[in-house]
């Protein structure tokens, strides 16, 4: 029980600052923090599977998350039948010649020795297809962006239900790691971090820049939800209704018939993003609770026990039989699909895609710093570091005004200093998460709340 | 003749600009292998420390033209850079002195200092925006150009201009001399020695005297003066802006690995590699094409082979060649 405990009041003081949250400033903006808190948690569980499961550094956190939202397009948005009139025949010969492409390569791989004669083969192989590729997708790409640029301009999607798109991007996610780790995890672990890096690095530009896929660096916007929307609501009567019962006591303070129906409009309003935001927090902890049984159960099953002993000494665990090469691999996919889907999820909350949002600061290295500040291999842990790290985050530049405000109360109104920092206040998020990661390394690096070491 | 305009217009549009950026790439690579060679960790924040040093050096540039000082032709930003250096070698090592410098004793693995850098990352992000903010700012002034097209059109009476910027002939130069001293510090002087002979082997050269604080304290102030220098050189030629200086690291830290990390060698050679793909790679080549073929197979398109968009996912796809064929990098890693 004693092992609990922490967890439990590291968890009340969390909910009671989002409450906390709530009452101040509003519950809107409470419920907006607490479901990006959710994503966070989904991410960081992700990536607590390689590095606190395996000791796997995933610095390509980004390009997972991108991919993810990437799905949302393609299986929520109606396709563009004009497009695919113009461009289809030719962008789906393309995908042929690379799947042929892959094929081929295996083939080789496969039946010839290792020679330069194979190496020729496959380089040839690759030419010949990225040639062929340039010329069959130049010009279909071409018609496709010329087809009403200001609202489509790309294929579409499948128009297909968006929850869909959560496992359709952890799929993309895993197959993205499936190349990745097949290319990189032989490396060793400070090479792999920046091997990741700048491979979704990679990913991330191609989305941006090929307009026939996702409308690139234009955006998509909206997108399909799984939650009503604020507009339908506030003209369907049962909710009105239940507005009305809900807030009656305040209602009845109101002094004519009209100054009651201004209040109830407002309240509406008011009631049904709370209303929206709350389905989406319904449906994100839904996730979150079964990534965390899943993940608890395999963590304390044997394959988990495995994969600690292949953490701990590689050499040991591979001397034992186990084959180190195929489970990293395994785990990496694993964690980068669940990545995947927390990105198919916040692409979802948002509504919008917008690939020129994706920056290595926000998506990879705060969800590390999330990682590691909730404490590595510990599953609660991680759900932790993702709501306390994402809430600091959010909420550095209100703290920070307050205390600029405080220390600079004796100042007058048009003080330079005064006024510069006031504008700066945002910039204190970088401060008050490198400071707290860099505390945290020192003085307590197992985490919030640590690994728990189970002894048989 | 056309063969001369043809030569121009590469010199012109790929070899000089690829030549520039290369030099503030190398400067970047080496300040890498260094960190990495000695101090042995991956630092994250190498695009931040550039961006802090160049920072003053754009304040103290602001304030010189201020009090009326300046260098004449040359950009009064060169005057500021022993301040600019001064400042970030007492950055760095109040860094290493509150940070660093615990883990190194306790001889933490590489990850772990990596991810204290990501911590310093953060940090060094925070005061840079704090202080100056994220706007781009350019600070050049002086002479701007060395040739102008059009001159040199008159000089020689060919159809294609070459222009030279005086911030790219400053960047050559500058990069070639700090490095020329940097090699013969490292090769020649004692201190140098010791600073190879920690980066080969660590215990060894402790048996054999060498003092580990010193070794250190040298890596820094190396490090600040090439950061800072690179950052300038960078932020002279393009504009000083934070966020970008950030996602520079990410081609330094292809140069470093490309050229093998901890050589310092390989670093300097690197990052013209990248700069030279990254430019080549991304040249649409129609007008050098006209120039020598033979007027019936004159090329219709760009002849591009890839969109400039693509110019740092090139570099990254270098390095990921490199990983796989050769992960010790082109030359031989892992020695000063």
């Amino acid at each position: 029980m004693r092992n609990y405990l922490n967890i439990i009041i590291a968890y009340s003081i969390m909910l009671l600052l989002i409450i906390l949250v709530g009452i101040f400033q509003s519950w809107s903006i409470a419920l907006t923090i607490f479901n990006y808190c959710m994503i966070s948690a989904v991410m960081t569980l992700g990536a607590n599977i390689q590095w606190g499961y395996a000791g796997l550094i995933n610095f390509g956190i980004m390009g997972y998350t991108a991919l993810g939202g990437l799905a949302v397009v393609l299986v929520s948005v109606a396709p563009v039948p004009e497009a695919w009139s113009v461009g289809g025949v030719n962008m789906m010969t393309c995908l042929g010649i690379i799947i042929l492409m892959i094929f081929s390569t295996r083939y080789i791989l496969k039946n010839i020795q290792k020679s330069n004669k194979r190496n020729y083969l496959i380089a040839a192989i690759i030419i010949v297809g990225l040639i062929l590729i340039k010329i069959i997708a130049g010009p279909a790409i071409e018609q496709i962006e010329a087809v009403d640029p200001a609202k489509t301009g790309f294929l579409g999607g499948l128009g297909l239900p968006v929850l869909f798109s959560w496992i359709v991007g952890g799929l993309f996610a895993a197959g993205l790691a499936f190349i990745v780790g097949k290319v990189a995890l032989g490396l060793r672990a400070d090479y792999l971090a920046i091997a990741t890096l700048l491979i979704a690095e990679i990913v991330v530009s191609i989305i941006k820049h090929e307009d026939w896929l996702a409308r690139g660096v234009k955006n998509v916007i909206g997108l399909k939800r799984p939650a009503p929307y604020e507009i339908d609501l506030q003209t369907s009567p049962w909710f009105i209704n239940l507005v009305e019962k809900f807030h009656s006591a305040k209602l009845d303070l109101a002094n004519s018939l009209s100054e009651r129906q201004d209040i109830l409009n407002q309240l509406v309003i008011d009631a049904s993003s709370v209303y929206v935001k709350l389905c989406f927090a319904g449906m994100f902890l839904v996730v979150v609770i079964i990534l965390l049984i899943i993940t608890q159960k395999a963590l304390y099953s044997p394959w988990g026990r495995m994969m600690r002993a292949i953490r701990d000494n590689e050499e040991a665990a591979s001397a034992m039989g186990k084959n180190v090469v195929k489970q990293h691999l395994f785990i990496f996919i694993l964690g980068s699909a669940i990545v995947g889907i927390a990105g198919a999820m916040m692409v979802t909350n948002d509504g919008l895609f917008t690939p020129g949002s994706y920056r290595p600061m926000r998506y990879t290295f705060v969800i590390w710093v999330m990682v590691i500040v909730g404490g590595t291999g510990n599953n609660f842990g991680a759900i932790l570091g993702g709501f306390v790290v994402w809430f600091l985050w959010v909420e550095a530049a209100p703290i920070a005004l307050f205390f600029i405000n405080l220390f600079t109360a004796h100042l007058p109104e048009t003080n330079e200093i005064k006024i510069h920092l006031i504008n700066s206040a945002p910039y204190f998020r970088f401060l008050l998460v490198g400071i707290g990661l860099l505390l945290i390394m020192r003085f307590r690096p197992q985490g919030i709340i640590p690994e728990k070491i189970i002894k048989q | 003749m056309d063969l001369i305009n043809a030569v121009i217009v590469l010199l012109n549009y790929t070899i000089i600009p690829a030549l520039t950026y290369g030099s503030q790439l190398a400067l970047g690579a080496i300040f890498v292998t260094l960190i990495y060679g000695i101090l042995r960790f991956a630092n994250f924040a190498t695009g931040d420390m550039m961006s802090f040093g160049t920072m003053f050096a754009v304040l103290l540039t602001y304030y010189f033209q201020s009090i009326g000082i300046n260098f004449g032709f040359l950009p009064t930003a060169l005057l500021t850079i022993p301040f600019a250096i001064f400042m970030m070698i007492l950055y760095m090592l109040l860094i290493d002195q509150t940070v660093f410098k615990y883990y190194r004793i306790k001889k933490s693995p590489p990850v772990q200092l990596a991810m204290v850098s990501v911590g310093i990352m953060f940090v060094t992000q925070a005061i840079i925006r704090i202080i100056i903010g994220p706007t781009d700012r350019r600070f050049l002034d002086g002479e701007k150009f060395i040739l102008k097209a059009t001159e040199f059109k008159e000089m020689t009476g060919l159809a294609e201009g070459l222009t030279i910027k005086s911030t790219q002939m400053i960047t050559i130069v500058v990069t070639i001399i700090v490095v020329a001293i940097m090699f013969w510090f490292l090769n020649k002087t004692k201190t140098g020695t010791s600073m190879r002979a920690y980066s080969d082997n660590e215990d060894l050269a402790l048996l054999s005297g060498i003092d580990p604080k010193k070794v250190v304290l040298i890596t820094w102030i190396i490090a600040g003066i090439l950061a800072t220098i690179g950052g300038i050189l960078y932020g002279l030629d393009k504009s000083y802006r934070p966020f970008v200086y950030f996602n520079n690291m990410l081609p330094i830290f292809a140069a470093a690995i490309v050229g093998g990390i901890g050589n310092p060698y390989g670093a300097f050679f690197g990052g013209y590699v990248i700069a030279f793909a990254e430019i080549f790679l991304t040249y649409a080549y129609k007008r050098f094409l006209v120039y020598i073929l033979p007027e019936s197979l004159e090329p219709n398109s760009l002849m591009q082979l890839l969109s400039t968009d693509y110019k740092f996912a090139i570099s990254f796809s270098i390095l990921v060649i490199v990983l796989i064929f050769r992960p010790s990098g082109i030359f031989e890693g892992k020695r000063i």
